[in-house]
């Protein structure tokens, strides 16, 4: 009885330990959220620079004196550098996107994220960096019967500390209480004359040294790798949602039930405790759709302009040629091109159905989904299962995919549309990061990170070009039939709902079943395009799922035009066939894509289908 | 036969009273304001009426049929069309196109996905907008027009559902007085020829002395006179209550001057 208690006791103490360290990351997220209202992605960025400072500057240091003292010195230079990392980055970036809409501000932020990766594999090379110990901190502590590191004590004690030294930063200093305040009601706090860009670049420095501080506080627990800005950047999403975005207290609190979480769920659930996490942010969220102690966003700009589809026109003559010469060109392809050209144009028509039922959400309902690559990849497995596990054919294989797409978007959007904005977006993200879980630990079915190869097509469909012609006409059919519902009421009720939900509420249209239906058809479309592609590429794996492609997706409708209807489709054209012709002839891909991201945001925020349809407006001199 | 009946309703926000015992009624065709100070509890009031807010106790009864607590979207298809304090239109839409996606969804074919929605309607939209003069702006961008303007297709979006009752919060808030004046006759007039009964709160004491039938006047979230105008400008209590009132005090007395 008692090795079972002492067994518990340090269970919890390590959860403790872990709950201090999401802590002090969350901490600065929700304070650079409170203030800017940006939900800054590159702040795992920021947290993974810290350990690479950290691991880069401790060890000189320690080379001078062994001493517990220069260890923490380390630390806290570690967190300044990162915090001015954060400064720069508030100039040079942030500062041009406060007013931009948020799906804009995630991009650019996300932007960084890539940039960050690649120049970290530059200056610290691919292999993980193991940190050195703290000194003075490195031994067992008897608790009981059973040993506990004294340095998981010290992060015990850092979280708390964190939190009692924010607090008197909040309540004693003039900075604290207008960052108290601007938080509150920003314009108030700009209405009163206070330098409000200083005000932003102080917050993003305590933002950015916060989560530097937590990323140096790691290296004596866990290597500096590449990877770990992504999955802390998804935990300290989820501390901060359950907490209440822009709430510090709240983001203890969900620190706290997080690392009990997970520290007693992995004894019971080992396999799915991030699903765990997951389900509790999605709990929280239906019953407290503001988190725990957070407050709710007013509803500002609610007479602004939204940002998407507007009045939608049917095709123009010129338009219809220019749709039948794509359609022709697209089906020469296999008579002209090369079988590697007939993959990179296959792929392009299932990333274009992708990306077409991804505006029909964001551009057409004005539902930010963060995850969409979630029912692409869940279509894919679908179809990759049911051919390599229970040897069925393709044909039926295909029908599944738009199902299971359908099927989970109908179960995630049924709380994902209760919620709005940035909330909406943080569930999405969090949805799509259970899929991609699930795939990646349930190895005995999903075969966990290698995926699963062979799923090949029937074998009248096996030669390229005849799948070439069966995407073609399974994408086009699936671009059509949304097209033709865009333009029906159905489509019409989803921008009615998207620019008024109160006027569409008063018209008698039940808004949150219109979103779900629309969320619903949206998956099944990406499920089809994820089945598509799964039969394409051979194989199926986590990635299809997975943050990155669904920031692809993104990038196709922002590319394309998200206030046009056929925007992604061109989105999805230009951004495969740049990412395939470049991607091979740089090692910095990464880099490239994310500054191209952040450019098209604050240089070209309306695509090319926005500027086509600058161009038809001049040459027809009517109004765009 | 009463087209309304509001039965004791009771609204509590923590320790404060927004709306104690409000017990009013209306028939068909009747115009009635709803009057007081700032905080009085006149949208607490209103906004239980029309499903935004669920009342604490109290019941609201549409024609006998009980309809306390049912979500705006149920209580706008029993025939109750409303206005807001800042008008809520489709902004990405064209006039004409507001006006077919509320007869769409007054058709029950939102959840359409086959026909094309700018074919429907498109007649009966017509001649809503007609009926509120905004015909030839048919095919402007919503967001193009002027506010006054806006107020008026919002009208006619509240229109659409061929209502029994509207409800209208603050209808001429923002506009210009010129355009204020305008709004309420039309609105009195659809009201008395189609027989429409009329529930507005409003801060314009002129529009409404000059198109009421009668008044409520509430204060801290009770009703302290109800009645005609001409009784309501008698009523001792209402003058001591808004003495001070700059607004109604200087509506009475012109109406009182206007009268003899």
């Amino acid at each position: 009885m008692s090795v079972e208690f002492s067994f518990l006791l340090v269970q919890a103490l390590s959860g403790l330990a872990s709950a201090s360290s999401l802590f002090i990351i969350a901490s600065g997220l929700t304070l650079v959220f409170g203030v800017t209202r940006i939900v800054n992605f590159a702040h795992g960025s920021f947290y993974m620079l810290g350990a690479y400072v950290a691991v880069s500057i401790v060890p000189w240091l320690l080379q001078i004196e062994r001493s517990p003292t220069l260890f923490f010195v380390g630390v806290l230079i570690s967190a300044c550098v990162v915090g001015v990392l954060g400064v720069v980055m508030e100039i040079l970036l942030l500062r041009r996107i406060y007013k931009v809409p948020e799906l804009f501000q995630l991009l650019a932020t996300f932007g960084v994220v890539l940039m960050v990766q690649d120049a970290v594999l530059y200056f610290w090379g691919p292999l993980d960096i193991a940190g050195p110990r703290a000194p003075g901190l490195r031994h067992g502590v008897m608790i009981l019967d059973q040993r506990f590191p004294a340095y998981e004590l010290f992060l015990i004690a850092a979280g708390p500390v964190v939190l009692g030294l924010l607090w008197l930063l909040m309540h004693k200093t003039r900075f604290g209480i207008l960052l108290r305040a601007a938080t509150r009601d920003r314009d108030m706090v700009g209405a009163l004359g206070v330098n409000q860009a200083l005000l932003f670049t102080g917050t993003l420095f305590l933002g950015a040294f916060l989560a530097g501080l937590g990323g140096a506080l790691q290296i004596p627990r866990v290597s500096a790798s590449a990877q770990m800005d992504l999955s802390i950047i998804t935990e300290a999403f989820v501390v901060t949602v359950i907490g209440g975005m822009g709430s510090i207290g709240g983001a203890f609190l969900a620190a706290l039930l997080i690392g009990q979480l997970q520290a007693f769920g992995v004894l019971i659930f080992p396999k799915i405790t991030l699903v765990l996490v997951f389900l509790l942010m999605a709990l929280v969220l239906v019953v407290k759709p503001w988190g725990l102690l957070g407050r709710p966003e007013s509803t500002a700009g609610h007479t602004a302009l939204p940002e998407g589809i507007m009045q939608p026109r049917g095709f123009a003559a010129a338009e219809k040629l220019l749709l039948l010469l794509a359609v022709l060109a697209a089906a020469s392809v296999p008579i002209f091109g090369d079988t590697y050209t007939i993959k990179v144009a296959t792929e392009v028509l299932i990333f274009a159905l992708a990306a077409f039922s991804l505006n029909f959400l964001v551009g057409n309902g004005g539902i930010v989904s963060f995850g969409h690559a979630a029912y692409f990849g869940l279509g894919a497995y679908a179809s990759g299962l049911l051919v390599t596990k229970l040897g069925m054919p393709m044909e039926p294989a295909l029908i599944a995919a738009p199902l299971a797409g359908g099927f989970f978007a109908a179960l995630f959007g049924f709380f994902i549309v209760r919620l709005q904005g940035i909330y909406l977006a943080m569930l999405t993200l969090a949805f799509a990061q259970i899929a991609y879980a699930v795939c990646f630990q349930w190895v005995e079915v999903t075969g966990g990170d290698n995926g699963i190869v062979g799923v090949w097509p029937s074998t009248w469909a096996a030669s390229r070009s005849a799948y070439h012609y069966i995407v073609l006409v399974a994408a086009m059919a699936g671009i059509l039939a949304l097209r033709h519902v865009i333009y029906a009421p159905f489509g019409a009720s989803l921008r009615a709902a998207r620019d008024s939900a109160q006027r569409a509420e008063a018209i008698g249209i039940d808004v949150r079943t219109h979103r779900w239906l629309g969320f619903t058809i949206a998956g099944a479309a990406a499920g089809l395009a994820g089945g598509l592609y799964a039969f394409s590429k051979g194989s199926i794996d986590p990635t299809l799922l997975g943050i990155p492609l669904s920031v692809d997706f993104l990038a196709m409708i922002l590319l394309g035009g998200m206030q046009t209807v056929m925007g992604p489709v061109l989105g999805a054209a230009a951004f495969h066939s740049i990412k395939d012709i470049f991607m091979p002839l740089t090692d910095h891909w990464r880099f490239l894509l994310g500054a191209s991201i952040i450019a098209l945001v604050l240089i070209f925020p309306r695509g090319l289908g926005g500027a086509y349809a600058a161009l038809r407006a001049r040459f027809s001199g009517g109004a765009p | 036969m009463t087209l309304l009946i509001v039965e004791n309703l009771n609204k509590n926000f923590g320790g404060v009273v927004a709306a104690r015992n409000v017990s009013f009624s209306l028939v068909a065709g009747e115009i009635l304001a709803m009057i007081g100070p700032n905080g009085a509890g006149k949208s607490t009031s209103f906004n239980m009426v029309g499903g935004q807010l669920r009342p604490d106790s109290g019941r609201v009864l549409l024609a006998g049929q009980d309809i306390t607590g049912l979500p705006p979207r149920a209580i706008c298809r029993l025939g109750v069309g409303r206005s807001f304090q800042v008008a809520q239109t489709f902004l990405s839409m064209s006039v004409l196109e507001n006006l077919q996606m509320a007869l769409i969804a007054y058709a029950g074919r939102t959840r359409d996905m086959l026909a094309r929605s700018s074919a429907l309607f498109r007649d009966e939209a017509l001649g809503l907008l007609n009926q509120v003069g905004m015909a030839e702006a048919a095919a402007r961008p919503m967001g193009a027009l002027a506010y006054g303007d806006v107020k008026r297709v919002e009208l006619a979006i509240a229109l659409s559902g061929a209502p029994r009752l509207l409800l209208m919060d603050e209808p001429t808030a923002g506009m210009a007085p010129a355009e204020r004046a305008a709004l309420m006759r039309l609105v009195a007039d659809i009201a008395r020829r189609a027989a429409i009964g009329v529930l507005f709160t409003e801060h314009d004491m002129d529009a409404v002395f000059a198109h009421a039938d009668r008044i409520l006047v509430l204060v801290r979230g009770e009703i302290i006179a109800a009645g005609t105008p001409e009784e309501v400008r008698a009523n001792p209590e209402v003058q001591r209550v808004y003495l001070g009132t700059s607004g109604l005090r200087a509506a009475l007395r012109a109406r009182a001057a206007a009268h003899g």
